[in-house]
């Protein structure tokens, strides 16, 4: 029977534990056998490659990884639909893309030996979060195109738990789900724990006297605060985990019962850190952009992506015994994108949308509020001559087109607010494009 | 004859409205009367001034969002029914009203009003054929003691 206090072990898990020197062996001859696919299947990495004349001999340790050149968000978008797979279109066996994004969406790629990958890793998260086997894990992040639910999905299934497909939204029917089928675990954005909390409370429902005991809480940076706030009132262990789909989606790291850093399942994503001006490697516990080589993707293999997200690499061992080394949680960013209930946003998105309504840019700020445990989008415009009339109906409807735009372009509601000329404040002339006032 | 007023647009927040009488209170500029339209979140301050270009360069210059917009100044007996009547006329004109707004000040036995009609240049000719009285900016700065 098992321990919920120190973690099951499962076998899955065994990657977790073994001795570094044979971990690094493994990565490197993983790392070699990418390159190669890479090479001779992907264009924009043998022109890169080529340019640089990185050859297979050029490529002799780990550390050699900080000569192959960068991969960046924009590379996929890019190569949209399937510029970058490495495999056959029939050996594809899925498709997800980002979430969120203006325009064309960034596609990833699987086939099954990457699904069961996948898999895998959310095993391993799972694992670590000292879920089991008889488990029932509620997954309240969304299916479809978004890599959090189907990706969820499977972990808690490899791991022999009981998944329920829930998905997001609807949180009456989450809690009552939650009470009625005895939920030992939930996955969802951590600031929708605490909607979920509060939306209990008022429902009569105190969830802290439910069966549940953990929350695998991703997709959006949180606070130790929250974290606090989330065990106590919901009567829970809460778990950061974390993950992109352009690396495979949830499942590139997690905590473990220890919950002092992010284990990366490093035998399947190479991490370094890098100092986001120079792009030079810092030492491990030195903070600077997290950057990640899959060194087991098939489909679309993905070398030193930049990730934007800023954390440091914890090099000591864990108390928990797992040798894969950790990060630290993810606090900010290296660029200006935020996240919102865990849709990633740019605000050249929300640019774009006022530029569509208009054709004219005006100055405008975002700004992002908690109220009771629920992200807020304000967006405040300074009103110009272009935008002024005279009527207050002819205002209204401009309103209501610019909130419109917005929220096709990134699926988030907004609040659109008119503001005085000169009224968003501006540094060095240039306007800060996002408040966030969410304490995090 | 039509009469230019400003508009300008103000945040529904404490304080805002005094920002604007203020500018133009330091322009020497007096305000003849005004009318605020308001919602949740904005207002619009509309306003008669005598010299409504340098009234919009001032406020221009402060960085207030200016638009004018043309108004018409119509006759209307100060008595029950003068204001029912003149609506009876302008409806008869099938003439739309978007908004109007009293002059503080009577012509003897008249009141003033200022209108926004949606097509301005319409209601002028078929409103003034109906026998409705348009106070010339002229007469109207004159009444006012401008």
């Amino acid at each position: 029977m098992s321990c919920d206090q120190c973690g099951t072990f499962n076998p899955e898990s065994a990657m977790d534990y073994l001795p570094v020197q044979q971990l690094r062996q493994l990565q490197f001859s993983r790392l070699k056998a990418r390159l190669h696919q890479a090479y001779s299947h992907v264009d924009l990495y043998r022109d890169r490659f080529d340019e640089r004349g990185i050859t297979d001999e050029s490529i002799n340790s780990l550390e050699d990884v900080s000569r192959l050149p960068f991969t960046v968000k924009a590379d996929l978008r890019d190569s949209y639909p399937f510029g970058l797979f490495a495999t056959p279109m029939r050996d594809v066996v899925r498709l997800h893309a980002s979430s969120g994004t203006t325009g064309k969406p960034t596609v990833v790629a699987y086939t099954q030996d990457d699904v069961d990958v996948w898999t895998s890793v959310m095993v391993r998260t799972f694992a670590a979060c000292g879920l089991h086997e008889g488990d029932i894990i509620q997954n309240a992040y969304g299916y479809g195109l978004f890599t959090g639910g189907l990706g969820a999905h499977y972990g808690a299934e490899g791991l022999g738990a009981t998944v329920i497909p829930i998905s997001g939204g609807n949180t009456d029917r989450q809690i009552m789900v939650m009470k009625d089928f005895g939920v030992s675990a939930i996955c969802c954005t951590p600031s929708y724990f605490v909607h979920l909390l509060e939306r209990a409370e008022e429902l009569g429902v105190s969830v802290r006297e439910l069966p549940i005991r953990a929350g695998i809480f991703g997709a959006e940076p949180w606070s130790d605060a929250m974290r606090r706030h989330a065990e106590k009132a919901g009567g829970i262990k809460a778990y950061d985990i974390y993950g992109l789909s352009e690396i495979i989606g949830p499942g590139v790291a997690s905590e473990c019962e220890a919950q002092e850093g992010l284990h990366i399942f490093e035998d399947h994503f190479y991490p370094e850190i890098i100092d986001p001006d120079t792009c030079e490697p810092v030492p491990d516990g030195e903070e600077g952009e997290l950057v990640i080589t899959t060194l087991s993707k098939r489909a679309m293999p993905v070398i030193r992506y930049r990730t934007r997200d800023i954390t440091s690499v914890i090099a000591e061992p864990c108390r928990c015994g797992r040798t894969v080394r950790r990060i630290r949680r993810i606090g900010r960013r290296s660029d200006d994108m935020f996240i919102i209930r865990g849709v990633n946003v740019f605000p050249s998105q929300v640019e774009s949308a006022l530029l569509e309504v208009d054709g004219t840019l005006p100055h405008y700020q975002i700004i992002l509020t908690r109220e009771g445990g629920l992200d807020r989008m304000a967006v405040e415009i300074e009103v110009t001559g272009d935008y002024f009339s005279d009527r207050v109906g002819a205002i209204e409807e401009l309103k209501g087109k610019l909130a419109h735009a917005i929220e096709n372009t990134i699926g988030i509601r907004v609040d659109l607010r008119l503001v005085e000329p000169h009224t968003i404040e501006r540094s060095q002339g240039k306007a800060k494009r996002v408040i966030d006032k969410r304490e995090i | 004859m039509k009469i230019n007023q400003l508009s300008l647009f103000l945040e529904n927040k404490p304080a805002h409205m005094k920002v604007p009488c203020q500018i133009l209170a330091d322009a020497g500029i007096n305000i003849l009367t005004l009318s605020l339209a308001d919602t949740q979140q904005f207002g619009i301050l509309r306003l008669i001034v005598r010299d409504w270009e340098r009234a919009r360069d001032v406020l221009e210059k402060a960085g207030c969002v200016v638009k004018i917009t043309e108004v018409v100044a119509v006759e209307v007996p100060d008595r029950p029914g003068g204001l029912a009547g003149l609506l009876d006329v302008v409806d008869q004109c099938g003439i739309n009203i978007e908004y109007m707004y009293a002059f503080t000040f009577r012509r003897g036995d008249r009141a003033v009003m200022v209108f926004r009609f949606d097509d301005p240049d319409e209601a002028l000719r078929t409103i003034t054929e109906k026998g409705v009285n348009i106070v010339e900016s002229v007469e109207l700065f004159a009444e006012a003691g401008e």
